[in-house]
């Protein structure tokens, strides 16, 4: 007798228990901080794929290749097109990296036109040490890239550390792109 | 007789209906020229994930890097790649996201078996729920005292005797 009035209270708790499970999905899929389209990374702590772009014609900057980025320093790798609004968006923060030199960037130059990508750089200003031309894409596919921009954090052995999908918010490079580079710097 | 054909195509209709074909997006030129690689490649397209509008398969998306997976599964047939290999070689750059179907291991167990252990604890739930009202009760009920037994023997030969049994006692 006694041991069925107990096992009814924890029935009671059942609705209450079912409540905070929802509840619980509800704070994580109602977080503001969660991106449901953001892509999971596949390729961090990977090394950088065997690739080899010709440079970009008319702005005098070499080439890219895998070999560009195991030379011992961390680099910045950035996807960028002419006809991507995001980038022009996030240019200027590139601009303010070069200028400060706090570490080097490249760019891969995404499906695009090279008189429309050598016009851009002309009009916004070159942030990039080199630039390779990634016309039909393929590329940015063995990198994982499903967009563009992305911003690929590449340490001294040429492994890839970190993908940033989207244009790189002030705050994002503050607090974690430029810690990570200079962790590896180290 | 005509009537007969018009029911007959309206038939043919609605059956089409129930069974519609999903239109792809691959383009005539993407299309290869062998049927049977090009029937794998549709079948394993729609596999796979377009990583721009992110619930569609690149089989149904128009989106441009859609596209250049589709050439690329394509490439990857003609070059002998098994269909395993070609979603391993994807899976090796976008990550098991970019498989619509995601593959069963230690971090997918509950999205695969979740439902089948809510089902059983459903289940036991409502067996759980009926079954005490069956068995329990009676078998519960503690054998009547001397002293009960007594009276029930009275009260069952005064209702013999009488024509109705004596409710009010009873009750």
């Amino acid at each position: 007798m006694a041991e069925t009035v107990t096992s009814n209270r924890a029935f009671f708790l059942l609705p209450a228990l079912i409540f905070a499970v929802i509840v619980g999905y509800f704070l994580w899929g109602l977080n503001p901080a969660r991106d449901p389209s953001r892509v999971p990374s596949a390729l961090v702590d990977k090394p950088v794929p065997a690739f080899d772009l010709a440079p970009l014609e008319g702005t005098g900057k070499p080439g890219l290749q895998t070999a560009d980025l195991s030379d011992g320093q961390a680099t910045l790798v950035n996807f960028f097109a002419s006809w991507c609004l995001p980038c022009r968006a996030e240019h200027p923060l590139l601009m303010r990296l070069a200028e400060e030199e706090r570490v080097r960037l490249v760019a891969i130059n995404y499906k695009d036109e090279t008189a429309d990508a050598v016009q851009w750089l002309s009009s916004l200003g070159d942030p990039y040490a080199r630039i390779g031309v990634d016309r039909s894409g393929r590329t940015a596919i063995d990198w994982g890239v499903s967009g563009v921009p992305e911003t690929f954090v590449i340490d001294g052995e040429g492994r890839i550390r970190y993908q940033h999908i989207g244009p790189i918010h002030p705050q994002q490079l503050e607090d974690t792109i430029l810690p990570l580079v200079e962790s590896l710097a180290r | 007789m005509k009537l007969k054909a018009f029911g007959l195509a309206l038939l043919l209709f609605a059956l089409a209906a129930l069974f519609p074909m999903p239109g792809g997006a691959v383009l005539p030129d993407e299309v290869l020229d062998d049927p049977a690689l090009e029937a794998r490649a549709r079948e394993l397209s729609r596999e796979i994930r377009c990583l721009v509008c992110q619930n569609e398969s690149i089989d149904s998306s128009n989106a441009e890097l859609a596209r250049d997976l589709r050439i690329l599964v394509r490439e990857r047939l003609t070059a002998g790649d098994s269909d395993q290999q070609v979603l391993d070689y994807l899976v090796a750059r976008y990550g098991d996201y970019v498989l619509l179907r995601p593959p069963v291991k230690p971090a997918t167990y509950l999205l695969w078996f979740g439902p089948a252990l809510l089902l059983l604890l459903g289940g036991a739930a409502v067996v759980r729920y009926f079954r005490p009202r069956r068995g329990n009760p009676p078998a519960a009920a503690a054998p009547l005292s001397d002293h009960e037994r007594t009276r029930l023997k009275a009260l069952l030969e005064k209702s013999a005797t009488r024509d109705s049994p004596d409710r009010e006692r009873l009750s």
